[in-house]
């Protein structure tokens, strides 16, 4: 089958590829990128996307799929439709699964229960057996198994000698450990700590919880030289530690989310159980830190932190409530508003955060925008003004904070594996 | 007269003329309690239930009795347990409770933010009875008629609240009512006690108790609450009576006209000494009078709204 993508703005930064015209795709292959000739449209389904961009797929790095466990909330096939419907052609799924992604067998499982969706899957495992910082895990095995990143997830690797050796281990196959950082003892509460927690009377975690653990890291880092990537960085000073590692030459980098750029621990006061998470939100001061590494390129990444959770479980007092609230919808709205338009990134630092950076943080292929190589393609409007609705999420879970926000950016289509997600629908091409 | 809200979440950003209207109508009611008969009839026929989701002695008989002083029928559900471990969510027992037909709900839960929650999933008006080390309103307002009723005014006052702070919801109540009032507030503790950026809130911050008792008039001394943690913050009870603990000697020698006020229950020996929890200076057992006095102005003004 033909398609044609009409006049569309064709953009990878990593490739200095800057042009608009049209797309022909044949079969799930990328055929022609030239002004076509109606002989070549007349045979093809056209689509009119002028306007529109067109990005190597975008890849969320960091998604909770609670499959295997907790198929109530989420499953690998829904998550992965959640990130069709958000523009994402790729995710990468975090080991807190229950069992955890702590064995081959998960990894071989949840890669099949993905196998024939549009959306790829790339297992992050755990590095220690159960997430509990005492023994590894299977590291070798896992990676072979298709783990792309090794994590303790939802808590940092407590013991920094079983860090120390997931590092080095994973140095082996360069494989990146990707760590929660916060120090546990420091970290018992539900929401920043501030005015606002003090106002409020809520038990609240300080910046420096994360601080210490980040720089913990960074040491670790420089001392095996292994790769380290901090995931969803929320406090000012955290993103100075990494500034100054990069500057050293360490290898490091970092991400962070939506939420953590552009929501204020201030929200916490309506008591809403989506205003809960961790890390959690911080300040005005914080969000300006994630910004400007955003744009000198201390933090590469853009990813969700998707944590769904069932309506039972958040309409909870809220310091019972469970961390977490699910993105993959929002995010690339949230960045093309907060950051595009209000001129923080350009369209093409936007791609690097959001694809780029991602498959080089994970060793993942690059996608190439090429005649003859396969489509794998993220399209989206930046100018499209929409109202996020939970009820239209293609998630199983709600919990997202961002519902009745206006956004300006939408995605349009993704294109992967031959298959297409457009206008709600998914069908092979 | 009436108030602005239908509930009583909390004292944060409460209008001076609601707190000035519970005080005035809490002094009517003081006088009902000094009457042979202690009973009037303002609720009769509303019905009022007592969700206590942690432990309380005196709030809750506080309440009970407020209640029944004001004719109103009252059902108390009291369970030390939260409802993750019971199996039913706490917004299940609410609706249970509701479908009973429910006029009010005082509530008293572990975690902040639960009275807020409470107007989201019920009709009733809600009054918070202490939520987490978030607020305890009712606390905060009897402290202040306590103070009115001793020194005859709230304005220009100086009070210093002093203890474990970031562990106290009275605190907090007390911080937000006597500012809104006009009062000059401090806190005074050790450090590890004071919480986050409290001078944000335009309070002066103290650690030495006799700076504390010679600049204010009147001291609001908060229990050191061992059943909170509070003993990771300090060496020990002892090092904290050496150091923060009010007693004759240290009055006597600063200030001798200090008021001092107490929430309950008291560590004997530990914030206060025995001879200044039974002295002159204080007036902690007028506290609890007030506290009913208090209760029954708020559940009279509340139950009386046209909702």
């Amino acid at each position: 089958m033909k398609i044609v993508l009409k006049q569309i703005n064709l953009l990878n930064p990593e490739q200095k590829l800057n042009q608009r015209c049209d797309l022909l795709i044949e079969d799930g292959v990328i055929r022609k990128i030239d002004d076509l000739k109606p002989e070549d449209l007349k045979s093809s389904k056209v689509y009119e996307f002028e306007n529109k961009y067109c990005v190597p797929g975008l890849l969320d790095m960091h998604v909770h799929l609670r499959e295997p466990g907790r198929e109530d909330e989420e499953t690998v096939v829904t998550g992965c439709n959640g990130a069709a419907a958000g523009g994402f052609t790729a995710v990468a799924s975090m080991p807190n699964t229950n069992p955890d992604t702590d064995s081959a067998e998960i990894v071989r499982f949840i890669k099949e229960k993905a196998k024939d969706h549009l959306v790829d899957v790339f297992p992050v495992a755990a590095a220690s057996l159960g997430r509990k910082g005492e023994a590894l895990a299977p590291m070798y095995e896992l990676y072979e198994a298709g783990a792309v990143g090794f994590s303790d997830d939802g808590v940092a690797i407590k013991s920094s000698l079983v860090l120390r050796h997931a590092m080095e281990y994973a140095k082996m196959f360069s494989a990146p450990i990707i760590e929660h950082c916060e120090d546990e003892s420091l970290a018992d509460g539900a929401m920043n700590e501030s005015i606002t927690s003090t106002i409020l009377g809520l038990p609240a975690i300080p910046n420096v919880a994360e601080d210490l653990i980040v720089m913990r890291d960074i040491m670790l880092a420089e001392f095996t030289g292994a790769k380290v990537h901090i995931a969803h960085v929320s406090s000012k000073n955290a993103v100075e530690l990494v500034r100054q590692a990069k500057k050293k030459g360490i290898n490091i980098t970092a991400e962070v989310t939506p939420h953590h750029f552009t929501l204020t621990d201030e929200m916490v006061k309506t008591f809403d159980t989506n205003y809960k998470m961790n890390p959690p939100l911080r300040t005005r001061a914080d969000i300006d830190a994630m910004i400007e590494g955003l744009k000198d390129g201390t933090i590469d990444c853009i990813a969700s932190d998707h944590a769904p959770h069932s309506i039972e479980e958040k309409e909870m007092e809220f310091i019972y409530a469970p961390n977490g609230i699910i993105g993959l919808e929002t995010t690339l709205g949230i960045a093309l508003s907060d950051l595009v338009h209000k001129k923080h990134l350009t369209i093409e630092q936007l791609v690097e955060k959001l694809s780029i950076n991602p498959r080089k943080v994970l060793n993942i292929p690059q996608v190439v925008i090429k005649e003859g190589e396969v489509a794998n393609l993220t399209i989206f409007d930046p100018q499209q003004i929409w109202t996020v609705d939970i009820a239209k999420f293609k998630s199983k879970s709600k919990n997202s904070p961002f519902d009745k926000r206006l956004l300006t950016g939408k995605s349009i289509a993704v294109i992967n594996k031959r298959k297409m997600y457009f206008e709600d629908k998914f069908f092979d091409i | 007269m009436s108030l602005s809200s239908r509930h009583l979440l909390g004292l944060y950003g409460v209008p001076r003329e609601d707190i000035q209207l519970i005080l005035d109508t809490a002094t009517t009611f003081r006088e009902v309690l000094e009457r042979p008969i202690k009973k009037v009839p303002t609720l009769q026929g509303k019905t009022i239930v007592n969700l206590f989701y942690e432990n309380s002695t005196r709030t809750r008989i506080s309440f009970e009795l407020a209640q029944k002083r004001l004719s109103a029928d009252t059902i108390n559900f009291s369970t030390s347990s939260s409802s993750t471990k019971k199996g039913e969510t706490f917004k299940d027992t609410v609706r249970n409770i509701e479908a009973m037909k429910v006029d009010m709900i005082v509530v008293r839960h572990q975690s902040a933010g639960v009275p807020q929650y409470l107007t989201k999933i019920s009709k009733a008006n809600i009054i918070n009875a202490g939520d987490g080390l978030h607020e305890h309103p009712t606390q905060g307002l009897l402290d202040m008629y306590s103070i009115r009723e001793k020194l005859g005014r709230l304005e220009g006052l100086k009070v210093c609240i002093v203890g474990d702070v970031s562990h106290s919801r009275v605190a907090l109540s007390n911080i937000f009512g006597l500012k809104s009032m006009g009062a000059k507030v401090s806190v005074c503790g050790p450090a590890t006690m004071i919480p986050t950026g409290i001078e944000s809130l335009g309070v002066k911050v103290y650690h030495s108790i006799n700076e504390a008792i010679e600049k204010h008039d009147v001291l609001n001394v908060l229990r050191i609450q061992l059943e909170r943690n509070a003993g990771v913050k300090i060496p020990s009870l002892r090092e904290y009576h050496q150091y923060f603990g009010i007693t004759t000697e240290r009055i006597e020698k600063y200030n001798k006209d200090i008021l001092i006020l107490h929430p309950g229950p008291i560590n004997r020996g530990v914030e206060l000494s025995s001879e200044v929890a039974d002295g002159p200076y204080q007036v902690i057992l007028d506290q609890v009078t007030n506290g009913v006095a208090i209760r029954m102005a708020v559940l009279y003004l509340l139950g009386t709204m046209h909702n």
